[in-house]
């Protein structure tokens, strides 16, 4: 089967900083993968690569969504990304704080959307069908994520566990085919990352995406994944499932350091 | 609050403020018997005069920070008073039709004098409610607005000069130039942000008002153009005072069409995009919003009214130069705004109407004037840093059953 995502050869220099190196790495659909790695080691990066904050140096992004031919995404904008099917979440929380929870979720939509200035001023029968859709769609959107009390209320004004599961409504609404979650379970406490788990799962299950996600929390890793790669000093040092990472010696040298013989 | 640690607070900023104004309060040189007069008198009086303004400012920055802490509390559910007049029909259709009565009457019932700044007061609104769409909405510091304004005045003055067009066939074209320059802006300052934007936005609008001062051949330079036609009606001449009453009602049109439209805006797909820029760049690209679009569309919309509302003022005041178009204007709209409330279509007629007006009312003071209004300005930010009316987002109601 041909992945959806799949990275080959990917280089990124900042000046003479090679940030990553080389890194080839693929998901298939309905995969949950998790990308590892010490601090620093070039997850974050990774993922702004593939979604357009940043131009590669080397390497292909190519993407191949549902019932679509493979291609190439290197360069393209962010929104671009966005609009072919890849959403993301981001490690510090990026939401629209002073929009409310629902418009947050709209925001979403907007790439999937159609109305224009005219249709803005005239409120057009199509526009007003439009927003009404939205509405509902964002709405419904919230009630799977389970954030549909809090939908009038500032997304400033939520809990954190809430804001980090409503950046997964925010991404979830852009329609992706795959999802990429940058760190979803930091600063959240073990119950809300059960719950967390939970959503993940069932994303992948219902919703019908793929999940590439970015984590420290190992143990939500080591459940969740179906593959997991390791990244150190932007090098790919190991890939495969959970039980063969636990055991990898590489991976356990770049944790935890080398032993040293007293 | 009236225990020691207190009053030996008030004391310490008596005496400063006692020190700080005593050249200006207590010296005084007379000129013509050529000696010095120390007005002691006065001292007291500042010395006394500040003691107990001290006290009325920690008791409202008190009361301010009383207030945030019961916000963070979590008793966020007290709406504002005046969005619970909005939002309250009983309410809010009596007061709106007795403010649209209000400004139907009010030439008829007022002097000329009254009527043209009532009009200066309604083109600082549709001002204020364009850079809204900017500053307020899509977060684009611009310190250059008033160039849009001088491209609105100069097309009808030109244009009229040149092949005697109208004033209403140059009112589209005025809107339409300034959505020019809009764009004609955006385009070298789509990546720039926050002071380095407000720096090239400044330097656009000093561009355009030294190019009207010293491109003599196209724009007359510093004299200006004299003898701007008032607005006809269907070639019907109208007198002086009649013709301040029809500018003053063309005013209000336009300011109602831009509420109307400003409005329709800010709750569709393109204003929402506006306030995600605004509110996070990198998280609106990633969520599939075209960021060059939508600054582009911001400025262009944004100095759209700004070109409309040229053209009229060029009409009212029947002369234009560059003199009218200087950074203080600009200055003066965003004071509109940030006054008003950033973001808030109420805010901002409120704000230009506390802004343009109090400095006409309070000229009795005339002295004292630019400085209750520079002081009004400070008290504001310090006390009501969010406007006068702070904007509060639309509610969506859903079924009960739903959001249970």
């Amino acid at each position: 089967m041909q992945p959806i995502l799949n990275v080959k050869n990917l280089t990124m220099d900042f000046g003479g900083l090679r940030a990553l190196d080389s890194l080839d790495i693929s998901v298939n659909r309905g995969e949950i993968v998790a990308l590892i790695g010490p601090n620093g080691a070039g997850k974050t990066t990774f993922f702004n690569c593939i979604t357009g904050l940043y131009t590669p140096t080397h390497g292909d992004v190519l993407i191949a969504p549902p019932g679509q031919a493979e291609k190439r995404i290197n360069g393209y904008k962010p929104n671009h990304v966005t609009e072919a099917g890849l959403a993301r979440t981001f490690q510090n929380i990026r939401l629209f704080q002073n929009m409310t929870v629902l418009e947050n979720v709209m925001i979403g939509r907007h790439c999937r959307m159609k109305a224009g200035i005219p249709g803005a001023i005239f409120r057009n029968p199509s526009t007003r069908a439009e927003e009404k859709q939205v509405v509902a769609d964002s709405y419904a959107i919230l009630k799977k994520i389970e954030l549909a009390p809090h939908v009038n209320e500032l997304a400033m004004n939520l809990p954190y566990g809430a804001q980090r599961r409503l950046e997964i409504a925010r991404a979830l609404a852009t329609e992706p085919f795959l999802l990429l979650l940058d760190e979803p379970a930091a600063g959240m406490n073990p119950q809300e990352t059960r719950e967390l788990d939970d959503l993940i799962v069932r994303l992948r299950d219902r919703e019908n995406v793929s999940i590439l996600l970015i984590e420290h929390d190992m143990k939500l890793v080591m459940s969740l994944s179906d593959r997991i790669y390791v990244v150190d000093y932007g090098k790919k040092i190991a890939e495969g499932t959970p039980e063969e990472i636990k055991n990898n010696p590489a991976v356990i040298k770049a944790y935890l350091g080398e032993e040293v013989d007293a | 609050m009236f225990n020691r640690e207190e009053i030996k607070k008030s004391f310490l900023v008596s005496l400063w403020f006692m020190f700080l104004t005593f050249p200006i309060m207590v010296i005084r040189v007379n000129t013509i018997y050529n000696r010095v007069e120390w007005r002691w008198d006065r001292l007291l009086m500042i010395g006394i005069g500040s003691f107990l303004l001290s006290f009325v400012w920690r008791y409202f920055i008190k009361r301010k920070e009383a207030g945030i802490q019961k916000a963070d509390a979590g008793d966020g559910n007290e709406t504002p008073l005046v969005q619970r007049i909005l939002t309250t029909p009983k309410i809010y259709y009596p007061s709106l039709a007795v403010i649209v009565a209000l400004a139907v009457a009010f030439p008829f019932i007022s002097s000329m004098y009254q009527t043209n700044i009532m009009t200066t007061a309604l083109i600082y609104v549709m001002l204020g409610l364009g850079i809204n769409i900017v500053v307020g909405l899509a977060g684009l510091l611009d310190l250059g607005y008033v160039a849009f304004y001088a491209v609105g005045a100069y097309a009808y003055a030109l244009l009229n000069y040149h092949y005697q067009l109208s004033f209403w066939i140059v009112l589209p074209i005025g809107a339409a130039l300034g959505a020019l320059f809009g764009i004609l802006l955006g385009f070298p300052v789509l990546r720039l942000r926050g002071d380095y934007l407000a720096i090239v936005t400044l330097g656009f609008g000093e561009i355009i008002r030294l190019v009207l001062e010293n491109w003599n051949a196209f724009s007359f330079g510093p004299s200006g153009i004299a003898n701007i036609p008032r607005p006809g009606f269907f070639g019907f001449k109208f007198s002086l005072p009649e013709v301040t009453i029809y500018i003053y009602f063309v005013m209000l049109v336009l300011v109602v069409f831009t509420i109307f439209v400003v409005n329709r805006l800010e709750n569709s797909r393109i204003g929402r995009a506006w306030i995600a820029l605004r509110e996070d760049e990198v998280a609106c690209q990633a969520m599939g919003i075209d960021k060059t679009r939508t600054k582009l569309t911001a400025f262009s919309l944004g100095a759209t009214w700004a070109g409309m509302v040229g053209v009229v003022f060029a009409a009212k005041t029947t002369f234009i130069n560059p003199a009218s178009f200087t950074i203080w204007e600009s200055i003066i709209i965003l004071c509109v705004v940030v006054l008003g409330g950033m973001g808030s279509i109420l805010g901002v007629i409120l704000g230009a109407l506390v802004l343009i007006l109090l400095p006409e009312y309070l000229r009795a003071f005339s002295e004292y004037r630019m400085l209750i209004f520079g002081t009004m300005l400070v008290l504001m930010m310090v006390f009501r840093p969010g406007g006068i009316v702070t904007n509060v987002r639309r509610t969506y109601k859903f079924k009960a059953e739903d959001a249970g």
